[in-house]
């Protein structure tokens, strides 16, 4: 298959990115380092291409009950200018991919997906949609997508779109114009940072980023490859679909219990939900945090009390912790933070202990959430 | 310390300096640019007897692990502390404080079967020199 590229490769060559196939995308792992952008990123704003991700627009009367029905989370909670967390689940309790959706009206909803994922996620949702009167329609050709992220990343956005920084909190949406186009702005991230994301046509995409660029040049704003991208949603303990959570695994396994609502009415897979919630599950997500030099990757084993527990769905070395750190299934939910494990990297057992989740929260996030 | 030009290279990228009896060992700055922001290293312990071009000390980056191979045969005579402290030294400096291990060769000559300075650089401009890290 032919690789695909964003509306902003040009750009990425423009600024030295290393392009890696990515999901059959051309995208930059890293323009002049990870550890340098990941350092960015924690201290004051850097931009990433996320145009690769999927769009998809759902409209119609019975939007927020079909909403209702293919989410695990419950989408009547959100208004109009406000955005939420879900995941969709499958008949037996797996999930079909996370994703954010935001609300602009009472039937018309905006839904982001993950960019491998969402031709399968596209062909479920429509499958999903009959008798129901709604309108579905995939429209992530027609968008590229740039997050902004970091301490000042507000700082920078409020210099041309003073409403997007004065949107009230996380999770909020807003339609508005940019560069004289209608665009989309959210108040997410896949950082642990404050920031925002512009969805705008994808033929402004690339005069879009480089006005973020000169508009943040005095804070310090530069490009961010998808290497730092992994890095920092890790230590936010953000999941990464098709790693940390899939169709074979639940929410509640995921340890993101919070986005099953069961008391909002049925739900596709709610019987599987419902009894593990009820009885517990037999695996679970944990962290765990290396208490030694060493670099786990995502597939090392980590032995809990002598025993193969489980391996690392994802895992890296964290570069504002300065240390290894993974999440990974064990077969042992039972365990607490604190918990002593052990992690095999190169044949050797590296002491580690299981740690509660996030590895790192942002003095900005944890303000905004106190 | 070792001037490029007193070294030797490997095809995998590797130099090796020899000085009074010992060779000095480490990556090259091609090598230190491929793997990227390193972020550990463990180079072999002393007393470790290694042949030519064994896997002997480990180099990783934020995305992945690299084998670094020995340039000749010999034994681990010392192992540099401050790479394993911080590992960016070898980015920062591979061919000077960031050199990873030093060996006594079993055999003196063999470090000059090597590319020298000139030929390496020549190497470099070959699809081979890319194939590895």
């Amino acid at each position: 298959m032919t690789p695909r590229r964003t509306p902003l490769y040009e750009i990425h060559k423009k600024y030295g990115g290393r392009i890696v196939d990515f999901h059959g995308w051309e995208l930059p792992v890293q323009y002049e380092g990870i550890l340098k952008e990941h350092q960015t990123v924690r201290g004051a704003v850097g931009l990433f291409d996320v145009s690769h991700m999927g769009q998809i627009w759902v409209r119609g009367p019975q939007t927020l009950e079909f909403l209702q029905k293919t989410n695990t989370n419950d989408i009547s909670r959100v208004g109009p200018g406000q955005a939420i967390y879900s995941h969709l689940p499958n008949e037996n309790g797996g999930i079909v991919d996370d994703l954010i959706i935001s609300c602009f009206a009472k039937d018309k909803y905006f839904l982001v997906v993950n960019a491998a994922t969402l031709e399968n996620d596209f062909a479920w949702l429509v499958g999903q949609a009959k008798g129901f009167q709604v309108q579905l329609a995939n429209v992530s050709d027609d968008y590229g997508m740039i997050a902004v992220q970091g301490p000042k990343a507000l700082e920078l956005v409020a210099k041309e779109w003073p409403a997007v920084a004065a949107l009230p909190g996380r999770f909020t949406a807003l339609s508005i114009d940019v560069l004289g186009e209608p665009g989309i702005v959210t108040r997410t991230g896949y950082t642990g940072e404050e920031g925002c994301e512009f969805i705008v046509p994808a033929a402004i995409t690339a005069q879009l980023w480089e006005r973020l660029m000169s508009l943040g040049a005095p804070l310090g704003v530069k490009p961010c490859g998808l290497g730092c991208r992994d890095t920092l949603r890790l230590e936010a303990g953000y999941l990464l679909y098709g790693s940390d959570v899939d169709m074979e695994h639940s929410s509640y396994e995921a340890s993101y219990g919070w986005v099953v609502k069961l008391d909002k009415g049925d739900f596709i897979g709610k019987r599987h939900f419902a009894k593990q919630k009820a009885e517990g599950v037999k695996r679970k997500l944990f962290g765990i945090k290396l208490l030694e030099r060493g670099v786990p990757r995502p597939g090392s084993t980590v032995i809990v009390d002598g025993k193969h527990a489980g391996t690392f769905s994802s895992a890296t070395f964290s570069p504002t912790l300065g240390v290894g750190i993974g999440m990974g299934y064990l077969d042992r939910p039972d365990l607490k933070p604190g918990a002593r494990a052990a992690v095999e990297i190169h044949g050797r057992q590296v002491p580690a202990e299981v740690v509660r989740m996030p590895f790192y929260v942002s003095k900005e996030l944890k303000n905004a959430k106190a | 310390m070792p001037k490029p030009e007193n070294c030797r290279f490997t095809k995998t990228h590797e130099w090796a300096c020899l000085e009074g009896g010992v060779a000095t060992v480490g990556v090259t700055d091609h090598a230190q640019h491929e793997i990227t922001d390193i972020v550990f290293v463990e180079p072999p312990k002393p007393g470790r007897q290694l042949k030519a071009a064994e896997a002997c000390c480990v180099v990783e980056s934020v995305k992945a692990a690299f084998d670094i191979y020995s340039p000749i045969a010999g034994e681990v005579v010392a192992a540099n502390d401050a790479v394993t402290k911080d590992p960016a030294v070898v980015n920062r400096s591979p061919q000077e404080e960031g050199w990873l291990f030093k060996l006594k060769p079993a055999n003196p000559g063999e470090v000059n079967k090597l590319m020298d300075w000139k030929s390496y650089q020549e190497f470099l401009k070959t699809a081979e020199a890319h194939a590895g890290h």
